[in-house]
């Protein structure tokens, strides 16, 4: 009799918990889509439903003339194929070149090495801000200790190309370069010595221990870092808008879009409604965004997966 | 010679080819850190001691002490300001951010139905999270207008900040509540990546923790406190640290440093600010480990 008592009361307990946890999680994801819900919504409407009382989510006379417009001042196709050359650069260079240094500062010790890693730890504890004057006059005039001089007479001008991006990613120090370096180095530190021993034994130098067998196992850290490495890039305005100030990029083009906007549409000489303009604006953040929430759609579930499987928690 | 080099390379034990390789395998960064990140460390140092003149055969950079320092904190009008107030920020948002992703990471770590799609939607901030999208956010008068015409959240605010003062709870907690309320997106948009770090700790404890403590009759809450708090305890450090480099990257203060750079053409005194800004997180981040060092518990 008191063991059925306890039971029921163990469940109702779990019962009410289910309701808390539902209700949380409900309103938490709601609070989450709520804005790109409303870009979609505002998005799709028609000028003429913008002052009307009687709608609110759905409109009543769909349109598409506000993709129309954001995707004309944009200069959408050319700006989304830009970003995404960028960003697929910089992404695949980044995850090289982090992955060696990685397992170079997990598994290759050498003299001096820690003291290294603790550069590394400063390049994350550094704000960006710090260094940014001198990285962008060195970028001005670019000159590898007087070698670019040498060759080409004068210093090269590397703004408003990728170089800057090119550059950094070879060289494992990108944007957040340091946390992808830092993870590579916690997942290697936790795979086994005596696989790469084994590996050794049977007659495999390091690179190939390397690119064989430690970079095969190391998939969820290589995923981690590829969706992070890409998608912050992506999304970056510090670094675009500093070096690439007259190049098509997403962030660029979106920081610019009010201004652009208030320039090039309004009708005739009477200045357009600031509404208007903010509707065809949250038009220009969902098509900035689209890509990625398509993406990630595709991928969330293996990243995930992979994010928990990595070696960030050491 | 090429075969004198071999015999030489392979006369090499194990341990030093290791170390060999390891020179070659960091030397890619190792020239990044050089070029990009050190030379520019000293040289901004340099610029924030000297006064800095553009001209036609390039920049000429004169020595002046701590003029660009002396002037950051007593003569520009807003340096001050910006600096305690992202301060303040981090010391606002920190705690809720940490406190709020260990616990939707415990709850998302627990069985239930539509979990995949709730995670999937947590992390969707992740991507998301944007400086510029923040900002248009921030100046859309549609997104204002919606707001306000559903009631705004002010008002739903003010009658629970009411009702806990009539409860007797202290004002600033209520203060500081009634704000998290308030700040929830801000809050949930920037703890994407620390609930991904800690349901991935959660979930490399091991279940037989947890078994052997229901065993001896420990409650849900009772092994909450005291098997998985001490077990991520580690991983609140982590994502206390990061959490707070993450919010000092982005904000006004930035904004005011790249301005005076960019639009005012002061390197110097943009580089005197960003070196205050920059100790003064130092000094945080030296002072959060030594509090947390002594607290966090580590398995081996």
């Amino acid at each position: 009799m008191m063991i059925s008592r306890l039971l029921s009361l163990e469940q109702w307990k779990s019962w009410l918990w289910s309701v808390v946890r539902f209700t949380l999680i409900t309103g938490l994801s709601f609070v989450i889509l709520f804005p790109i819900f409303q870009k979609i919504s505002t998005s799709i409407k028609d000028k003429s439903d913008l002052y009307s009382a009687v709608v609110v989510w759905i409109p009543q006379n769909f349109s598409i003339e506000n993709f129309k417009q954001a995707i004309r001042v944009m200069d959408y196709w050319a700006t989304l194929l830009n970003t995404f050359a960028l960003s697929a650069t910089t992404t695949i260079l980044t995850t090289l070149s982090c992955a060696l240094a990685g397992y170079g500062f997990a598994r290759l010790k050498f003299k001096g090495s820690n003291l290294l890693f603790a550069g590394v730890i400063l390049t994350i504890l550094v704000p960006p801000t710090t260094i940014l004057i001198p990285v962008y006059l060195n970028l001005k005039s670019f000159d590898l200790m007087g070698l670019m001089t040498l060759i080409a007479g004068k210093p090269a001008n590397l703004l408003n190309t990728y170089w800057p991006f090119i550059l950094t990613a070879i060289t494992a120090n990108s944007l957040k370069a340091g946390l992808y370096i830092f993870i590579f180095r916690q997942f290697f530190r936790g795979i086994p010595k005596e696989v790469e021993e084994a590996a050794y034994v049977d007659g495999a130098g390091i690179s190939r221990t390397f690119a064989r067998i430690m970079l095969p196992n190391a998939i969820p850290s290589i995923v981690t870092v590829l969706l992070f490495s890409f998608v912050w890039q992506w999304n970056d305005s510090f670094y675009t808008t500093t070096y690439l100030t007259s190049s098509k990029v997403m962030s660029t083009q979106l920081s610019s879009l009010p201004y652009n906007l208030a320039q090039q549409v309004s009708d005739g000489a009477s200045k357009a409604d600031p509404f208007y303009l903010s509707m065809i604006q949250d038009t220009g953040i969902l098509l900035a965004i689209l890509p990625l929430i398509i993406i990630y759609l595709f991928v969330q579930r293996y990243f995930v997966e992979s994010v928990e499987r990595t070696g960030i928690v050491g | 010679m090429k075969a004198l080099l071999k015999r030489k390379w392979g006369r090499r034990t194990y341990a030093q080819q290791k170390a060999a390789w390891g020179v070659i395998y960091v030397l890619p960064w190792l020239i990044g850190f050089v070029l990009f990140f050190f030379v520019p460390l000293l040289a901004s140092l340099r610029y924030s001691l000297s006064s800095i003149q553009a001209n036609a055969q390039g920049i000429s950079i004169q020595f002046t002490g701590l003029a660009n320092y002396i002037q950051a904190l007593t003569v520009n009008t807003s340096f001050n300001r910006a600096l305690i107030g992202s301060i303040t920020d981090v010391f606002v948002n920190v705690p809720l951010i940490v406190i709020f992703s260990l616990f939707l990471a415990v709850i998302l770590n627990q069985k239930f139905p539509g979990r995949a799609i709730a995670r999937s939607i947590f992390f969707l901030p992740v991507i998301l999270a944007s400086g510029v999208i923040m900002a248009l956010e921030s100046t859309s008068l549609i997104e204002a207008v919606n707001q306000s015409s559903m009631g705004g959240s002010a008002l739903g605010t003010f009658e629970i900040e009411n009702l806990m003062l009539d409860a007797g709870l202290g004002e600033w907690v209520v203060m500081y509540l009634s704000g998290a309320v308030d700040r929830i997106y801000q809050i949930v948009s920037q703890s994407g990546v620390q609930i991904l770090i800690f349901l991935a700790g959660i979930q490399t404890i091991s279940p037989q923790l947890y078994e052997a403590s229901k065993m001896e009759g420990a409650t849900g809450y009772e092994a909450f406190w005291k098997i998985t708090i001490p077990m991520v305890s580690p991983l609140i450090f982590v994502n206390v640290i990061y959490t707070i480099v993450d919010s000092f990257a982005n904000n006004a203060m930035t904004t005011l440093i790249r301005d005076t750079g960019f639009v005012k053409f002061d390197f110097g005194l943009s580089s005197a600010m960003a070196w205050v800004y920059f100790v003064a997180i130092a000094v945080i981040l030296v002072i959060v480990s030594l509090i947390f060092s002594k607290r966090v518990f580590y398995q081996d």
